[in-house]
């Protein structure tokens, strides 16, 4: 369980890790709104839950995380300057040619496992990785993080059949449940509910939990597998925009890129000094 | 030995090969009880199959994986370019079926267009067999290979003694010859070498080149062709698009080399599914029917 000076310690690390992708949201911008609602999972999982260190990111026994949904990728920029791993002035190195600090994954960032951005990718990329793992008998967590948008792509399903099939409850599967496409409720355009259930007809054991609850998702992690020979799937129920009330549930701030002085206002926001106000056209892409 | 035989003896020799395949165990089906945990069915799945070669392959293994080609290279092609190419990892990938061998199955399991999508995918290695013996000849080469290979499996006969030499990006010169060259690839390698007897019968003197690795292509071999004959047909059941015809344009144009040459492919159409003898009869790539449609090309003034 985690002790109180740990919470603090947690939130402190996540707002510092927010603050880092909110910077990310101009001159160029980035996912604002996926980010920040994986943001506190990616910033437990590294801190208190993946047997790795920066000592360890090539190491065959380390545990793994594939980041399957990849243009939530600010989380893990972020909080790599958080571990350290990345140095902090290499963030304004982002979109630029010189470095390789861009939209999606890639592996030139020392602790991104896997390049990812095309989606429906990882969870089989991280099956393989799973099923060698338990051939060598190495006792590695493989951790896949994928949106919930992201589950409309069937490789996802398929993966499942065969990570059922062949046991791997190495495999942890973190849903981030922004309900949200990339511009659309996910209920609204293509319903997933009832989507525990899919999963545990798919054979995976399932549990829901509040994705921006560190106390939560600390006892949700606790005991893996759920169930011997199941492959876990914790749906983390998030919001879109976590922290920020401008972005928060708003479908048309999906991608940002706002002005220096909407930084300054949404920096002020998250430190709940002042309410943002944000006149930067809303950019609907995919 | 066959392409079974040889593929144990090798993964079974190295712990860093494992065998995978998406429920297509024709070429393999010895294999599970032999290997154990490093055979893996990932049922019919060809794009879970490839992601999960791709882990396996960031776990330091070289996987083998197996599927109709026609499939591995188009119902998997995003994962294959995505997770492999752009990963540049060593995941081997052998299709079975290609070209004309899906005989009678239909379009849907055609793969005539497998050479193009593959070689399309920087650092791909794209090794077509002649026959079988040449599949056991080139695979401890392309297995061993660094890159990521995609092999049209070829289970035919051997149609002659290959040149024991094997070496990746290098042709086999099976005979010389002053007038027209054959360029040959996989499984259509014994009608060519059929129809190179027939016109030699006619008193024209062949040269007859196979490929064996068609990706990256033999540059040497092909422009010494070009050079030393008057002609260079390429011969390929493929579509007449981003095969080895494109691939020899591609080279004579970036070097400047002006030449005749003779593309017998598929242009822009599937064929006639029936079973394989009757196939080649009917799209015309018999030896007789090809070495008439090379003698036809030479009574034309063709001339560069």
């Amino acid at each position: 369980m985690l002790t109180q000076a740990q919470l603090v310690q947690l939130e402190a690390s996540a707002r510092r890790v927010r603050e880092r992708i909110i910077k990310l949201a101009t001159d160029g911008g980035c996912f604002l709104g996926a980010s920040l609602s994986c943001a506190d999972l990616v910033v437990y999982l590294y801190t208190h839950f993946l047997n790795i260190s920066r000592d360890t990111l090539d190491d065959p026994h380390r545990d793994y995380l594939f980041l399957s949904k990849g243009h939530d990728v600010p989380a893990l920029y972020a909080t790599f300057a958080e571990l350290g791993w990345l140095p902090e002035a290499r963030l304004q190195n982002h979109l630029k040619s010189h470095d390789s600090i861009y939209w999606h994954p890639n592996r030139a960032v020392p602790g991104i496992e896997f390049h990812s951005g095309s989606l429906g990718h990882l969870l089989p990329v991280a099956a393989g990785v799973a099923y060698d793992c338990q051939l060598r008998q190495q006792a590695n967590r493989v951790v896949v993080i994928t949106g919930d948008g992201e589950l409309n792509e069937g490789s996802n399903w398929e993966a499942l059949l065969v990570a059922q099939a062949y046991q791997l409850d190495n495999l942890l599967i973190i849903v981030d449940r922004n309900a949200f496409q990339a511009n659309i409720q996910t209920e609204q355009l293509i319903p997933l509910e009832p989507l525990a259930d899919k999963f545990r007809a798919f054979g995976c054991a399932v549990q829901t939990v509040d994705g921006h609850d560190f106390a939560a998702l600390d006892g949700a992690l606790r005991d893996l597998p759920y169930v011997p020979g199941k492959p876990t799937v914790l749906i983390a129920e998030t919001v879109r925009g976590k922290g920020l009330p401008s972005i928060e549930a708003r479908a048309d701030r999906w991608f940002c890129n706002f002005s220096h002085a909407e930084i300054d206002d949404l920096l002020a926001e998250l430190h709940g000094t002042a309410q943002a106000t944000l006149h930067s056209e809303a950019l609907l892409v995919r | 030995m066959n392409y079974e035989a040889t593929l144990q003896e090798l993964v079974l020799a190295d712990d860093k090969y494992i065998v995978l395949t998406a429920e297509n165990r024709a070429a393999i089906r010895h294999l599970p009880g032999v290997l154990n945990g490093r055979f893996l069915d990932t049922g019919i799945t060809e794009q879970t199959m490839i992601g999960m070669a791709a882990g396996l392959a960031l776990r330091g293994r070289v996987p083998v994986a197996h599927a109709l080609a026609a499939f591995l290279t188009m119902r998997a092609f995003e994962f294959v370019r995505t997770d492999v190419g752009l990963g540049q990892l060593p995941v081997k990938l052998v299709g079975g079926v290609p070209g004309f061998s899906s005989d009678a199955n239909g379009p849907t399991h055609q793969a005539i267009e497998d050479i193009s999508l593959m070689r399309g995918i920087p650092g791909m290695q794209i090794f077509c067999p002649a026959d079988q013996a040449e599949l056991v000849l080139g695979l401890p080469h392309f297995l061993a290979s660094p890159h990521p290979v995609y092999i049209r499996h070829n289970a035919l006969p051997a149609a002659i003694d290959h040149d024991p030499h094997f070496a990746i990006g290098q042709a086999e010169l099976v005979q010389d010859g002053s007038d027209v060259t054959i360029l040959v690839y996989g499984m259509l390698f014994r009608e060519a070498l059929a129809a190179s007897d027939l016109l030699a019968a006619q008193g024209i003197s062949v040269r007859l080149l196979n490929l064996r690795t068609v990706w990256p292509v033999d540059e040497t071999a092909v422009l010494a062709a070009a050079q030393r004959t008057n002609l260079l047909v390429t011969i390929e059941d493929h579509f007449l698009t981003g095969g080895l015809f494109s691939i020899v344009s591609e080279l004579l144009v970036r070097r400047g080399v002006r030449a005749n040459v003779l593309p017998i492919a598929l242009e822009n159409r599937w064929f006639q599914p029936a079973l394989l003898d009757d196939v080649l009869t009917h799209e015309g790539f018999t030896g007789p029917q090809l070495a008439q449609r090379i003698q036809d090309y030479l009574a034309t003034d063709y001339a560069v």
